[in-house]
C-alpha cells in the first residue's frame, strides 16, 4: 500500500459568483516530488491556499487527511506547526535583516525573551548548508542576488520542521543556473525524506524532478500521472492544460522582412549608484522593418539595462553610444524623447513598472498617448473611449469594458493592456521585455500572435525572453548577450537552444561585431 | 487589417441604441451604486446625515446649524479651509503631503500686511505679489521634493518650521493691523444688493446653475448612450437631476434670506469648478493622477514626473497664499500666530473626503465634502457648548473612523 503523506479529498471551494475548486482530489505520497500544473486560474493557488490554512476550515468542501489523520487548519500557523510550509511566488523576506535573523523570524531563538545569537547563527550556517548556501549568515538579504534569496526561503522552511513543503512558482524569477540548482536541491530535500508539492509553469522543469504529475484545469483534476510508470512528455502536459492540442505553441511566420532602420553602436551603461560598474559594454545592434529580434541571456547580462537606457535613458548612468534611425543619428535622452521618435519598451514587470492598478483599462490604454486624444488641453472623453476600445478588441483583452479596473485583470491580460499602451503611442520599434513572463498557455499565444502582426505592419521588435524555446519560435534573429556584450548574433536557421546557450555563457572580453 | 496605431479617432460606427437589458432594473442599480460607489456617494451621505445629526441637536438654539445666519458663517469661517483642502488633494493625489501650508499662510500673511500697511501699496497689488511669493515657496519645495528626491514629509516639516519662523522675522513678533475696507471684503464681503430682503442675484445664479447642471447632466447621459454604455434607469436619472437642483436651490436660497452668497463663497464655487475641470478632464490632471498611482509606470509611458510634482507644488502654494490672504482679510490684521494646525485640518479633510494614502486616487469634490463634514462638525459641537478638548478628540475619532471605513470597503470590494 503507498504511503501518503497527505490526501485532499473532494475539495471544492467558492468564491462569490465563482466555483474556483470542484471536488478535487490530491494524494502525495511520501518522500516524492509531486508537481502541480496549470494554466493560470486552473486554482493551483486556491488548492494550496485551501491546504496551508489561508482559506480556514470551513471555508471550502472537503476533507484533508495529513499522515491519514484529517486536520482543520484554521490559519498558516496551524498548518505550519503540522509541518506543512508554502513559500510563495514573492518572497516573503524582510531585506534589511540579515539572513541568520530572516531564517527565524516569527520563530525567534531566544532565552527569556532576549535573542539567543550563538544559537541563531550557529543554526543559521547549518540550514544554509543544508541548501547549499554559501554566504555570511549575517550579510543582509537586501545585497545577496534573488537565487540565494530562494534559498534562504527554502532554508527558512526547514528551520520550521518542515515535512511537506510547496513551491509556488520558485524559478519564475531565477535565471538558468539558479533555477538548476533549485531543482537539484530539491532533488537533495526528497534525499532527505522532504515531501514537496512543485507549482510551476515550465514543464521541462516539472518533468526534470517530479515523480508525479497533477494537471488541474478550470478548478477540476485532468490527470494524476506517474512519470516513471505512464508515458509522460511535454505535449501530453500542454494538452491537458489547455484542454487543446498545443503542437502549434507558435503562429506560423512568414516574414517580411525589410532594410535595418534602427540601429546603436558602442553602446556602454553604468550602474546609476556604483558609478565603476560597467552593465553593457560596447554593444551594437540593428533592427530591420517587419523583423522579430531575440535578445537572450541569462540575468544579469544586461538585457534590461540596455533595453531601458536605450529607451530614454530610463536606467542607468554615464551612457554613451550612438542611436541612428533610418540612419539618421536621433537623440534618446529622455522618455518622451524615446517615445516621439518612435520607440516603445514594455517592462518585463508590468505591476510595479507597467499599470495603474487602480485606474480602468481605458486610462492605463491612453497614458502614454494622452495628447493624441486630448484637443489642447483637454481630453476627449469620447476620442479615448473609442480608442480604447478598439485597441481592446483588437489585443483582445477579454474584460466586461473598458472602464474595468486593470488591477482586476489575469496576468495575460494585464500584459495585453500594457502592449496596448505602447502600442497606442504609435512606435516603429518596440521593445518587449520578458513579455509572456507569468501568463498561461494560451495567452501566450496570443501574445506571440500580436508580436507577428506588429512586425507584419513594418515596425521592428526587439524581444528580450530568457525562455530560449520562446526566442526560437518566434524571432528572426537572436543576439545573445553575457556580461554586458554581446556575444553573438545568429539567424533563426542558424539558431538551436544549444548554440545560444553557448553564447550566452561565453565570457570572453572580445565582442563578436555582427 | 486594421492598422493597430490609427490614431486618428473615428465616429463609432452606428452607435448601439440601448436596448431593455442594457438599462438596468431600478432596485438592481440602486444597489449597484450602494455597492460599488460607497466612496464617492458615502461621504456626502455622512455629510448629510452629520448635518441633519447637529441640526437636530442644536434646533434649540436659534433654529440650529441649518439656518441662513449659520450657513453663512460657516462659509466665511472655513473658506480657507476648503482653498487648502482642493490644494492638499491634488498633492495627496500625487502621493505626498505637505506640512507647511499653515506657516505658508501666516508668513504670506504677515508679507501682504507689511506691503498693504507698512509700504502703502494698493491691495490688488499686494495679493497678486503675494500669490507669487506663494508660487515662489512652492517651488522650492517642490525643487527638493521633486528633483533631490528628499521625501515631502521632510521637506515640508523644515518648510512649516522655516516659514513660520520667517513670518515671525517679518512681523518682528508684533501684528500688523489696519488692513484698508477693500481688503477686508475678500473675507467678509457680499456680492452686490446685498441688505434688506431677499438677494435677488444669488436666486439668479442659483437658477443658472441648476440650468448648467441640467444640460451637463443630459449632455453625459446621451453621451453614455451614444458609446452603447449601460444606462440607468430613466426615473432614477430624472430623480438625481431633480435632486441636484434642489440642493443647489435650497442652498441658494437660505443665502439669499440673508445677506446673499459671500464673495469668498463664489471663490470657493470657481475654484472648485475650475480644478474639478482640469483633475477629471485635462491632460496634466490625468498625469497628476498617473505619478501618484505608479510613479515608475508614469515615468516609462513619457509622463514627465518630476516636472509634474514641481507644478502640483507650485499650485499649492498658491493656494496656501490664497488661503492667507483671505485669513488675513477675515482677522483684519497680520499675525505670527495665523494657520497654526491649518496643515491637519486640510489634510483631516482630503482624508475624509476620500484621499487614499498611497497616491492616485481622490477627487476635489471629495476635499470640499471631508473640509464641510469638519466644519459642520466644529460649529455643531461649538453651538452645543462642547470645549475645545472634546472638539478635538471627537474630530480625531471621525477622522480614523471615515479613513478605516474607506479601507474596509476597499478590501471588500477585492475580495
Amino acid at each position: 500500500m503507498t504511503d501518503h503523506i497527505l490526501q485532499m479529498r473532494s475539495i471544492t471551494k467558492d468564491f462569490p459568483g465563482v466555483r474556483a475548486l470542484t471536488d478535487v482530489n490530491l494524494a502525495v505520497e511520501r518522500g516524492r516530488i509531486h508537481a502541480l500544473v496549470g494554466e493560470n486560474g486552473a486554482g493551483k493557488s486556491t488548492l494550496m491556499k485551501v491546504l496551508s490554512g489561508v482559506y480556514p476550515h470551513g471555508d471550502y468542501g472537503g476533507e484533508i487527511l495529513l499522515d491519514g489523520a484529517e486536520v482543520r487548519f484554521r490559519g498558516i500557523r496551524d498548518s505550519e506547526a503540522a509541518g506543512v510550509v508554502i513559500i510563495h511566488q514573492e518572497l516573503a523576506l524582510v531585506p534589511q535583516l540579515s539572513i541568520a535573523e530572516n531564517l527565524f523570524l516569527g520563530n525567534e531563538r531566544h532565552r527569556g525573551g532576549l535573542i539567543d545569537w550563538r544559537t541563531t547563527n550557529t543554526r543559521a550556517v547549518e540550514l544554509m548548508h543544508r541548501v547549499g548556501l554559501d554566504a555570511d549568515p549575517q550579510a543582509l538579504v537586501s545585497g545577496i542576488g534573488v537565487g540565494k534569496q530562494q534559498l534562504v526561503e527554502i532554508a527558512k522552511a526547514l528551520a520550521k520542521d518542515v515535512r511537506l513543503l510547496i513551491l509556488d512558482e520558485p524559478t519564475a524569477a531565477l535565471n538558468e543556473t539558479d533555477s538548476d540548482n533549485l531543482l537539484n536541491l530539491l532533488k537533495d530535500l526528497r534525499k532527505q525524506g522532504i515531501t514537496c508539492i512543485l507549482i510551476s509553469h515550465k514543464i521541462d522543469e516539472v518533468l526534470r524532478v517530479a515523480d508525479t504529475i497533477t494537471i488541474l484545469r478550470d478548478g477540476e483534476v485532468v490527470e494524476t500521472a506517474d512519470v516513471a510508470i505512464d508515458d509522460v512528455d511535454e505535449d501530453r502536459i500542454i494538452k491537458g492544460m489547455v484542454g487543446r492540442d498545443m503542437k502549434h505553441r507558435f503562429p506560423p511566420r512568414d516574414p517580411d522582412i525589410g532594410e535595418v532602420f534602427f540601429e546603436i553602436n558602442d553602446w556602454n551603461v553604468f550602474h546609476p549608484e556604483v558609478a565603476d560598474r560597467q552593465l553593457v559594454r560596447d554593444a551594437s545592434l540593428n533592427v530591420r522593418r517587419g523583423e522579430v529580434v531575440g535578445l537572450a541571456g541569462l540575468m544579469g547580462a544586461g538585457r534590461t539595462e540596455l533595453a531601458m537606457s536605450v529607451f530614454g535613458r530610463s536606467y542607468g548612468s554615464h551612457i554613451s553610444g550612438t542611436a541612428r534611425k533610418d540612419g539618421k543619428p536621433v537623440r534618446l535622452s529622455t522618455v518622451p524623447e524615446a517615445i516621439a521618435n518612435g520607440i516603445a519598451y514594455v517592462t518585463e514587470d508590468r505591476k510595479q513598472y507597467g499599470l495603474l492598478l487602480e485606474e480602468d483599462i481605458r486610462r492605463n490604454m491612453m497614458l502614454a498617448g494622452l495628447r493624441k486624444v486630448a484637443r489642447g488641453f483637454f481630453i476627449s472623453a469620447h476620442a479615448e473611449l473609442v480608442e480604447s476600445e478598439r485597441l481592446r478588441q483588437r489585443l483582445g483583452v477579454k474584460a466586461s469594458s473598458v472602464l474595468q479596473k486593470a488591477g482586476q485583470l489575469s496576468g495575460g491580460n494585464q500584459q495585453k493592456v500594457v502592449l496596448a499602451k505602447s502600442v497606442f503611442a504609435t512606435p516603429d520599434l518596440l521593445i518587449l521585455d520578458e513579455p509572456t513572463r507569468g501568463i498561461d498557455v494560451g495567452a501566450k499565444y496570443e501574445i506571440y500572435t500580436i508580436i507577428q502582426e506588429l512586425a507584419a505592419e513594418g515596425k521592428g521588435v526587439l524581444v528580450i525572453s530568457s525562455e530560449l524555446p520562446e526566442l526560437l519560435g518566434l524571432c528572426d534573429r537572436i543576439y545573445a548577450m553575457s556580461a554586458g556584450r554581446i556575444t553573438g548574433e545568429l539567424s533563426r536557421r542558424e539558431a538551436t537552444q544549444e548554440e545560444v546557450m553557448r553564447l550566452m555563457t561565453r565570457t570572453m572580453p572580445t565582442a563578436v561585431t555582427p | 487589417m486594421t492598422k493597430l496605431d490609427e490614431s486618428r479617432p473615428e465616429p463609432p460606427e452606428a452607435p448601439p441604441t440601448p436596448t431593455a437589458e442594457a438599462r438596468l432594473g431600478m432596485r438592481e442599480e440602486i444597489g449597484q451604486i450602494l455597492r460599488g460607489n460607497v466612496r464617492q456617494y458615502g461621504m456626502i451621505l455622512a455629510l448629510v446625515l452629520i448635518a441633519l445629526l447637529f441640526q437636530t441637536l442644536t434646533y434649540q438654539y436659534n433654529g440650529g446649524i441649518l439656518t441662513p445666519i449659520n450657513i453663512t458663517n460657516m462659509i466665511l469661517q472655513n473658506s480657507y479651509i476648503l482653498v487648502l483642502a482642493i490644494g492638499m488633494m491634488l498633492v495627496i493625489i500625487n502621493g505626498h503631503i505637505d506640512l507647511s501650508v499653515g506657516s505658508v499662510c501666516a508668513l504670506i500673511g504677515a508679507i501682504a500686511g507689511v506691503m498693504i500697511v507698512h509700504w502703502g501699496l494698493p491691495w490688488p497689488v499686494a495679493v497678486v505679489a503675494a500669490l507669487l511669493v506663494g508660487a515662489a515657496i512652492g517651488a522650492w519645495q517642490g525643487f527638493w521634493i521633486a528633483y533631490m528626491r528628499i521625501p515631502a514629509f521632510i521637506v515640508t516639516l523644515a518648510g512649516m518650521l522655516l516659514f513660520r519662523g520667517l513670518a515671525q522675522r517679518v512681523l518682528d513678533g508684533e501684528t500688523i493691523s489696519g488692513f484698508p475696507d477693500g481688503f477686508r471684503q475678500i473675507a467678509a464681503g457680499y456680492l452686490p444688493g446685498a441688505g434688506d430682503g431677499v438677494h435677488v442675484l444669488t436666486l439668479v445664479l442659483g437658477l443658472a446653475a441648476s440650468a448648467v447642471v441640467v444640460w451637463l447632466q443630459l449632455r453625459g447621459r446621451r453621451m453614455r448612450a451614444s458609446y452603447g454604455l449601460r444606462l440607468g434607469s430613466r426615473p432614477l436619472f430624472w430623480l438625481k437631476v431633480v435632486g441636484l437642483i434642489a440642493v443647489i436651490n435650497a442652498f441658494s436660497v437660505t443665502l439669499a434670506v440673508h445677506k446673499g452668497i459671500p464673495i469668498v463663497g463664489l471663490v470657493v464655487i470657481a475654484l472648485v469648478l475650475l480644478y474639478s475641470i482640469v483633475m477629471q478632464k485635462s491632460v496634466i490632471g490625468r498625469q497628476t493622477y498617473a505619478v501618484g498611482g505608479n510613479e515608475k509606470a508614469a515615468l516609462l509611458s513619457g509622463v514627465k514626473t518630476k516636472k509634474n510634482t514641481l507644478v502640483v507644488f507650485i499650485n499649492m502654494g498658491v493656494l496656501a497664499a490664497l488661503a492667507g490672504v483671505i485669513f488675513a482679510a477675515r482677522l483684519t490684521s497680520a499675525t505670527p500666530k495665523a494657520g497654526v494646525n491649518f496643515e491637519l485640518d486640510a489634510i483631516a479633510a482630503a482624508f475624509v473626503g476620500g484621499a487614499s494614502a498611497s497616491g492616485g486616487i481622490g477627487t476635489v469634490v471629495g476635499a470640499i465634502v471631508g473640509a464641510l463634514v469638519m466644519g459642520v462638525m466644529n460649529m455643531g459641537m461649538s453651538i452645543l457648548g462642547l470645549s475645545p478638548d472634546w472638539q478635538q478628540a471627537i474630530k480625531g475619532l471621525v477622522l480614523l473612523l471615515a479613513v478605516a471605513f474607506d479601507v474596509y470597503n476597499k478590501r471588500k470590494a477585492r475580495s
